[in-house]
């Protein structure tokens, strides 16, 4: 048989794949790392942080939305691919506010360990200072919106998995925010609890559970010890909920 | 090709620290013995190891913290005006770091909060002494002020990171920090 | 027929009633609707018509185009009206009266700087005008008594051809279809090689093929009457004087795919003409051409009902309008797949422009042939064109395409343009060089907007212009077009107030491609095309304003004002040089 009707090309590297299966899918099940922020094997994909961007056919198309197609031939790590994923990770850097050496997620922070693994040096692009507000509202859960990247993580894991619908993203362009389903739009009037998906799968320092503060100390964090690359390849709900 | 000439010319190095805590200095300072080392090679100007008050001509200038007032941005600029290499050391001197931390507040609230309504305060005034810098809008990162040739990320970096940072600059090379060692925290 | 309200429109009938959307009735359309509260809040906050905060009772928007923008031979008058009625833009007065606000393009391009007053348009404004508008805010005279010549809109075609020279009797393409079957009006469709006229071009009788092939419980035919790109106005000709063969087109393409349902999403600047366009549908329906068993045909029931947008250029975007439809934040899909196979509610649903619809039930009637006679080969037909800016006709043209942009300027009475922006801000910027390129799919695609520039515009501040438009219009879904389109705003904004460095270009030139490249929907990828192109053709418009290769990225001495209010202080200390 010709090398096959059921394989994708990532990088010149030849990888099966189910069909219905997305490019990030069959990459991730092949250990072929595409960098992602807003992924989660487990959840609906979403395609909102362009990271996992690769290039087929003269397009670039985001890996975690895009179906495999027999054949197809996919650039992941090129110069060029990872040039634009710093540019889209510093954009994320100014959007919000990220003073690493202040926010308890520093570590186990996916977008610090996504900055690590393309090597950024600084933001290059002029800070945006924007003010967003703090919810700390719910005695086992804090909410600091500076630090969200909107990546609707929390969203599709409280409407699919918790089925609690706590979370959704509202208002256009720069000023989206994350808001919360409550009249008050305060976490502390929603269903929510520390042990829900939603609380835990925040990427970044934006959903914090309360009174665990660096139990776990600096230098011995999860990107202290390994690679998003490595942990990215690891990653799944069912996966996630075990270790709950 | 390296002549005898460059080698015997000490590298002219400034540091300064804005608004930092000056850990990214002790920081350096933790390169021990291999401080002397480097000091064979290197000369200090400007900085508050030598208390030279203003910057000669130097090779590199080593900036600590953010700009948080009109006279950071008098220092900044003349260590940009002087260095030939200026480098943005730690999280503060990069994305203005802790102090930065002030910008969720504006100005006047940070102000009041420190000079009027703070605890244990007997004559609550803002101070307006013209010795006294006047305080930006906000914390900002000094490559909002003027260019920056190289970044060394940390709070504060690593004597380590600092050392991988000056041997290639000392010769002449273009530093790389490795992935191993980058850290913001 | 949808039996419940549509959710924008209940929630535009509580933006009249309270001037804003309080927080219970916010909940009371949860509750109604059956929907999470966040769902409902996220759709207000998206549409630029609601707003939580109560608006005034003379709600004022200045349309911000380039062409009927506020901004007028030097003037400002946004500002100058804001400074008569003593508020500030942005802002509710006090006493709630007025409130005076900006907003993209409300398609008045061909009359000159132009408002919304509590939503319906007024254009040619001028300071006279102005200050008689002021007098009637501040005596508090109603709208509906204010003179009603300053509400007209009077359409200017300059010139008609294959669409607009004559009307088709109404029901005679569905005559047509019904006796030759629908198989092969299909077929006559794809042979007049009819594309697209909303800007895409894609093949129409492929997309019904399509969605005809496709299976699915029901399917929908939608018109995308949203037209919200800067400088374009045709549908709002075609929709106030066409609107019989617009009906006759969607009810043809119901015919052809199996539809019962057909949708217009208007876009909620042109809201004035609802009434008109409802009326005419009730026409159409007691003569047979809508509704059950049309035109006693035993088996088509169809009917279209109107759903009014609120102010969202994305909600343009096909699988964005279908999300609004659906009556949520228009944030467009992934695609595939594509609205043809799973549209409104899942279901297999053609989305076409208003001219589409047009020009489809034209061919019916007149064949293939009599189409493909005009245009080129891979450009069969006429495109109607909306011209505005700096010329002395603007207006509405029908051309076959193929003609090039130099015939266009000369009819338009265009003298020296410096620059023309064809297909409006996400379309190509060109100059002089480029006008005998021809407007066509293959060469000039174009949506139907002509910008023209002539050499007394500054082309930064069209570009700032432009920059804005997109960063206020992106949804926000993805980081590429977020934050990019705002950082090119940022740049832009910089150079203009002299703070640009050499080394900018270079940043927009990278920052375009990004955003250009990386990003999830059409806004986002062609966002930074007027950038890319101006840095090609205009490379002088940037670097002139650069004094070094870099000065501080923000405003020194500005940053310092607060404290030399707090500590007062002013001597030479207290301030920073830009430059030194
Ligand atoms: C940001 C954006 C805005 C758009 N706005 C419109 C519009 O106002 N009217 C329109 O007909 N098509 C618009 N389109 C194109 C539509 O997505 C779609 O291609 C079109 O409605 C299909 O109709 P057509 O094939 O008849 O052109 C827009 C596309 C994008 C990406
Ligand atoms: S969320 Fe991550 S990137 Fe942001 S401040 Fe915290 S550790 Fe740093
Ligand atoms: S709070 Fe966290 S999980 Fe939720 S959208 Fe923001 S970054 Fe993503
Ligand atoms: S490109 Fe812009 S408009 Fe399109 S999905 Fe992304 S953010 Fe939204």
């Amino acid at each position: 048989m010709i090398a096959g009707t059921n394989t994708i090309y990532i990088d010149g590297q030849e990888i099966p794949f189910t069909p219905g299966q997305t490019v990030m899918d069959a990459a991730l099940a092949a250990s072929v790392y595409i960098p992602h922020l807003c992924h989660y094997p487990g959840l609906p994909p979403s395609g909102n942080c362009r990271l996992c961007m690769v290039e087929t056919g003269g397009r670039n198309v985001a890996a975690c939305i895009a179906q495999a197609a027999a054949g197809q031939e996919i650039r992941n790590n090129t110069p060029e691919l990872n040039a634009a994923r710093m540019a889209i990770t510093q954009m994320l850097f100014v959007e919000g506010n990220h003073i690493c050496p202040s926010c308890e997620k520093t570590g186990n922070c996916k977008l610090q360990a996504m900055a690590y693994h393309l090597g950024m040096l600084d933001q290059h692009f002029s800070q945006f200072y924007q003010h967003r507000d703090i919810d700390a509202s719910h005695p086992d859960i804090a909410l600091d919106r500076s630090r969200c990247i909107l990546c609707d993580l929390c969203v599709r894991a409280s409407r699919d998995i918790d089925r609690k619908n706590v979370f959704a993203i509202a208002g256009r362009g720069i000023d989206a925010h994350l808001i919360v389903n409550s009249a008050s739009g305060k976490l502390a009037d929603t269903p929510i609890a520390a042990t829900d998906l939603a609380a835990t799968i925040c990427p970044v320092g934006a959903i914090l559970i309360k009174e665990q503060g660096y139990r776990v100390p600096i230098g011995q964090r999860i990107y202290d010890r390994r690679t998003i690359c490595e942990t990215g390849l690891q990653e799944h709900i069912a996966q996630q909920r075990r270790d709950q | 090709m390296t002549t005898d000439h460059q080698f015997k010319r000490k590298i002219k190095i400034a540091t300064t620290s804005l608004a930092g805590c000056f850990g990214c200095h002790m920081s350096f300072l933790d390169m021990d013995e291999r401080l002397a080392d480097l000091l064979k090679q290197v000369e200090l100007d400007r900085s508050p190891l030598t208390d030279i008050k203003h910057c000669g001509p130097c090779d590199i200038g080593l900036i600590e913290g953010g700009v948080c007032n009109a006279e950071n941005v008098q220092v900044l600029r003349e260590f940009r005006a002087h260095c030939a290499t200026l480098v943005a050391v730690g999280a503060c001197a990069i994305n203005g770091g802790v102090p930065a931390m002030r910008n969720y507040f504006n100005v006047q609230e940070c102000l009041e909060e420190v000079y009027l309504r703070g605890s244990g305060i007997t004559n609550p005034q803002i101070p307006n002494d013209p010795e006294l810098p006047l305080l930006l809008d906000k914390v900002y990162p000094v490559s909002e002020v003027v260019h920056i040739d190289y970044f060394l990320p940390g709070c504060p970096p690593s004597a380590d990171a600092f050392l991988q940072l000056l041997q290639p600059l000392l010769a002449g090379q273009k530093p790389v920090v490795s992935p191993s060692r980058l850290h913001y925290d | 027929m949808e039996t419940r309200e549509h959710l924008l429109h209940r929630l535009q009938a509580i933006q009249r009633q309270f001037r804003h959307i309080p927080p219970q009735a916010m909940q009371q359309a949860a509750t109604d609707y059956q929907l999470p509260l966040s769902q409902v809040a996220a759709v207000v906050a998206f549409y630029s018509f609601f707003s939580t905060q109560p608006r005034g009772r003379f709600d004022i928007l200045f349309s911000n185009c380039t062409s009927c923008g506020y901004l007028v031979e030097g003037e400002n008058l946004l500002q100058i009206l804001c400074r008569q009625l003593q508020t500030v833009p942005g802002k509710t007065r006090a006493d709630d009266l007025v409130s005076i606000d900006e907003t993209s393009c409300i398609g008045m391009c061909d009359h000159g700087a132009s408002m919304l007053v509590n939503g319906i348009p007024i254009t040619g404004l001028n300071l006279e005008k102005l200050a008689r508008i002021a007098q009637r805010v501040t005596d508090a005279i109603p709208v509906q008594h204010w003179p009603v010549e300053w509400f007209a809109i009077v359409d200017t075609v300059h010139r008609r051809d294959l669409l607009l020279a004559k009307h088709p009797v109404p029901g005679s393409a569905l005559r047509q279809a019904f006796s030759q079957g629908a198989g092969e009006t299909l077929a006559i469709i794809r042979r007049s090689g009819l594309r697209g006229r909303g800007g895409a071009g894609f093949d129409t009788g492929k997309k019904w093929q399509l969605s005809r092939d496709t299976s699915g419980n029901t399917r929908y035919v939608v018109c995308n009457a949203d037209e919200g790109e800067p400088g374009t106005f045709k549908d709002r000709l075609l929709l106030h004087e066409y609107a019989e063969e617009l009906f006759e087109g969607m009810t043809l393409c119901a015919f052809i795919i199996g539809a019962t349902q057909g949708f217009i999403y208007l876009r909620g600047e042109y809201r004035y003409l609802l009434p008109q366009l409802q009326s005419a549908l009730k026409r159409r329906r007691s003569r047979g051409l809508l509704g059950a068993r049309i035109l006693k045909q035993r088996n088509f029931d169809f009917d279209i009902a109107i759903v009014v947008g609120a102010g969202a250029y994305i909600c343009g975007e096909e699988s964005a309008l279908i999300e609004s439809l659906e009556g949520k934040p228009g944030i467009p899909r992934i695609r595939p797949p594509f609205p043809v196979t799973h549209g409104y509610l899942g279901q297999p649903t053609v989305v076409n422009n208003v001219e589409t619809f047009i020009a489809a039930a034209h061919i019916t009637v007149h064949g293939a042939d009599w189409f493909k006679a005009a245009g080129t080969t891979a450009s069969a037909g006429t495109k109607i064109l909306s011209v505005s800016g700096d010329c002395g006709k603007p207006g509405i043209y029908e051309y076959p395409f193929g003609v090039t942009i130099r015939q266009v300027l000369d009819d338009c009475a265009a003298v020296a343009a410096q620059a023309v922006q064809i297909g409006g801000p996400s379309g190509a910027l060109l100059g002089p060089a480029a006008f005998d390129r021809t407007l066509a799919f293959d060469d000039v695609s174009t949506g139907g907007s002509v910008l023209v520039f002539g050499q007394q515009h500054d082309l930064l501040t069209i570009h700032r212009n432009f920059a804005r438009f997109f960063a206020h219009e992106s949804c926000g879904f993805c980081t590429p077009c977020r934050v990019g389109t705002q950082l090119l705003q940022n740049t832009l904004d910089n150079i203009a107030a002299g703070r640009g460095a050499t080394a900018d270009i270079e940043e927009l030139q990278q920052l375009g491609k990004i955003v250009q490249r990386q990003s999830h929907c059409g806004l986002g990828h062609t966002a930074a095309n007027h950038v890319l192109d101006s840095l090609r053709q205009f490379p002088q418009v940037f670097p002139n304003r650069m004094r070094s290769p870099f000065t501080a990225r923000f405003d020194l001495d500005q940053a310092l004002a607060s404290t030399r209010r707090i500590t007062r202080q002013n001597d030479a200390a207290a301030h920073l040089d830009q430059h030194k």
